[in-house]
């Protein structure tokens, strides 16, 4: 059983890191109002986070992660370029389901994190070397992706722009992706609606069942997507390879789906760029599914390190989220790109060591 | 000493003690219809609490009581992790409920759980908050749904008269326990089809630390030994 002393000197030495390559600390508050703020995350941490109510500011919750935060704060008062640094615990319950596991995971844990405010292309990258270089005495392996790419991919299929985005916004629930696919792969039958019954009751407006129903029947007369298009997705999806063989099969890609080529030459850049920095690709696995699994918040580049221990969360993780800095920026909007370390998981693997 | 836990009012009361009658031990309140005190006899060793069908699977979980009777839908609901600390005995006949989500009857475009998952994301994109679900099974219902990738709805509390919250604007659906339906068709709501989150029924459950021979013999005696 490693101490909190113990993480948290692991987190101050991060932090110093951090620091070195340029960061302001900051520190943002543990209670955070609930509300708006719940909303921007997944359902995954939406459904973990403890709120509570206080008599005057209202909802609030126990910060279950400082990415919101540290975007908040730099959109009100930030200069750019910013380079910012913390270290604290975040707050996440963790609901056991019917058997409670022998090595439950922390209700409380630290992470020490690094978010960069730039519009330097060559971002991510910088981002990218400098968690590699702290994590590669620890031997984990890093993993990346793209969530442009799946998003381009998704926007490029000959679909109509209500499914197109019916698409997409399912994007991160696997299954219910799959299931619109296969709904748009075949012709749909027509809806037979019952006449009405009942009275009127509730907040959503006979307007909104009306339209809905109209889309549905329009809907039912579009041919449906050639199986090509699945094909072609599904393995775009499954990619998993070093980077370097992800590369030319992206290229092979982009050939079939043009709509994936600008996205396929940022990832291509952002390579050579990690590359340059003496990084050798063939140890980093290209998953072009692993922002799905990931936050919701991030729509580019997404990043993990992952150790050898079955059931542990990444050891590290991050991604690009420039939609989220454009939410809570109040019309103003810059490219971001961040991520943390949890130092309790990185003072574990020194103990194995 | 084995303490065994009954709801300590109403049809459920009832039920078990004929239950446990069936089986030849007699449950009975002592003194006045008041009192939540009662005698158990028939039996050596088996003392009877009377308590709220709510309070009994926490009282399980503390090991205040060894055995207790409640429905399936209580532990699950109320106690994270319960097969760690509890074992179900057996099924008694009775009780049965199933956990559905309700939509309000008028929505002719809303059948299944596809139809409400996208009735969902729309209701979020046209009045800028997600569509709310009254309930008072929190975590059975977030955790089912998470299972079905459903995502833009939020749970609001509901402890009593959950099928009034549609009519008074305080939630879009509501997910509750129905025996029948009817309660839930007096206020124009509909169960959507999809199979129930939950089928529960009065269950007799154990601490599972204070199994051993004295449980047992019990267990023998009521017939449920394999």
């Amino acid at each position: 059983m490693i101490g909190k002393r113990d993480k948290q000197a692991i987190g101050q030495t991060l932090l110093a890191a951090f620091r070195g390559a340029g960061a302001v600390e900051i520190a943002p508050d543990i209670l955070l109002p609930a509300e708006s703020l719940l909303d921007l995350y997944g359902e995954d941490i939406r459904a973990r986070a403890y709120v509570t109510a206080d008599p005057i500011r209202g909802e609030m919750m126990l910060r279950p992660d400082f990415t919101v935060p540290v975007v908040q704060a730099h959109m009100e008062n930030g200069a750019e370029p910013a380079k910012y640094c913390y270290l604290g615990e975040v707050f996440r319950k963790q609901d056991m389901g019917d058997i409670r596991p022998a090595n439950p995971r922390d209700n409380e844990y630290l992470q020490a994190g690094f978010e960069l405010f730039s519009r330097d292309p060559d971002a991510d990258a910088e981002l990218f070397a400098l968690f590699h270089g702290l994590l590669a005495p620890y031997g984990v392996t890093a993993q990346m992706g793209d969530m442009g790419l799946l998003l381009d991919a998704v926007a490029g299929l000959p679909l109509t722009e209500d499914r197109a985005y019916a698409l997409s916004h399912h994007i991160w629930r696997p299954g219910r992706f799959d299931r619109l696919l296969a709904r748009f792969s075949t012709p749909t039958p027509m809806h037979k609606f019952d006449e009405p019954a009942a009275a009127w009751a509730g907040l959503r407006t006979p307007d909104e069942m009306t339209r809905r129903i109209a889309r549905l029947q329009a809907d039912a007369a579009v041919a449906p997507l050639p199986a090509i298009w699945t094909e072609r997705l599904e393995r775009l999806f499954n990619l998993h390879a070093p980077a370097t063989q992800a590369l030319p099969a992206l290229h092979e890609l982009a050939d079939d789906m043009p709509a994936i080529a600008p996205a396929v030459v940022r990832i291509a850049t952002r390579m050579q760029a990690i590359a340059d920095r003496g990084i050798d690709l063939d140890g980093i696995i290209f998953d072009a599914s692993h922002g799905r699994t990931t936050l919701e918040y991030y729509d580019g580049f997404t990043f993990s390190f992952v150790a050898n221990h079955d059931g542990w969360p990444p050891v590290a993780s991050g991604g690009r989220y420039d939609a989220l800095t454009r939410v809570l920026g109040k019309g103003r909007e810059i490219p971001a790109v961040g991520g943390i370390i949890r130092p309790g998981l990185i003072a574990e693997l020194e103990a194995d060591a | 000493m084995i303490r065994l836990g009954v709801p300590s009012k109403g049809r459920l009361m009832e039920q078990t003690f004929d239950w446990f009658a069936q089986r030849g031990v007699t449950l009975s309140r002592s003194g006045s219809d008041r009192e939540y005190a009662g005698r158990v006899d028939g039996v050596e060793g088996v003392s009877l609490v009377l308590l709220s069908a709510g309070e009994i699977p926490r009282e399980l979980a503390a090991g205040r009581i060894e055995m207790g009777v409640t429905g399936t839908d209580l532990v699950c609901e109320k106690l994270a992790g319960w097969k760690s600390d509890l074992v179900e005995l057996a099924p008694m006949g009775f009780g049965h409920a199933d956990l559905i989500i309700a939509v309000p009857e008028c929505w002719r475009d809303c059948r299944d759980l596809d139809d409400f998952a996208a009735i969902a994301r729309d209701f979020r994109a046209e009045h800028g908050f997600r569509l709310r679900i009254a309930t008072k099974y929190h975590r059975l219902v977030r955790a089912w749904l998470a299972q079905h990738e459903v995502a833009d709805y939020q749970l609001v509390d509901s402890q009593g008269a959950t099928e009034g919250t549609v009519a008074n604007l305080t939630a879009e659906a509501i997910a509750d326990i129905t025996s029948s339906g009817a309660t839930l068709q007096a206020n124009n709501l509909r169960i959507l089809q999809a199979e129930p989150i939950l089928r529960s029924q009065a269950t007799l459950f154990a601490n599972r630390a204070a199994q051993g021979a004295q449980m047992d013999a019990f267990l023998t005696q009521l017939g449920l030994t394999a």
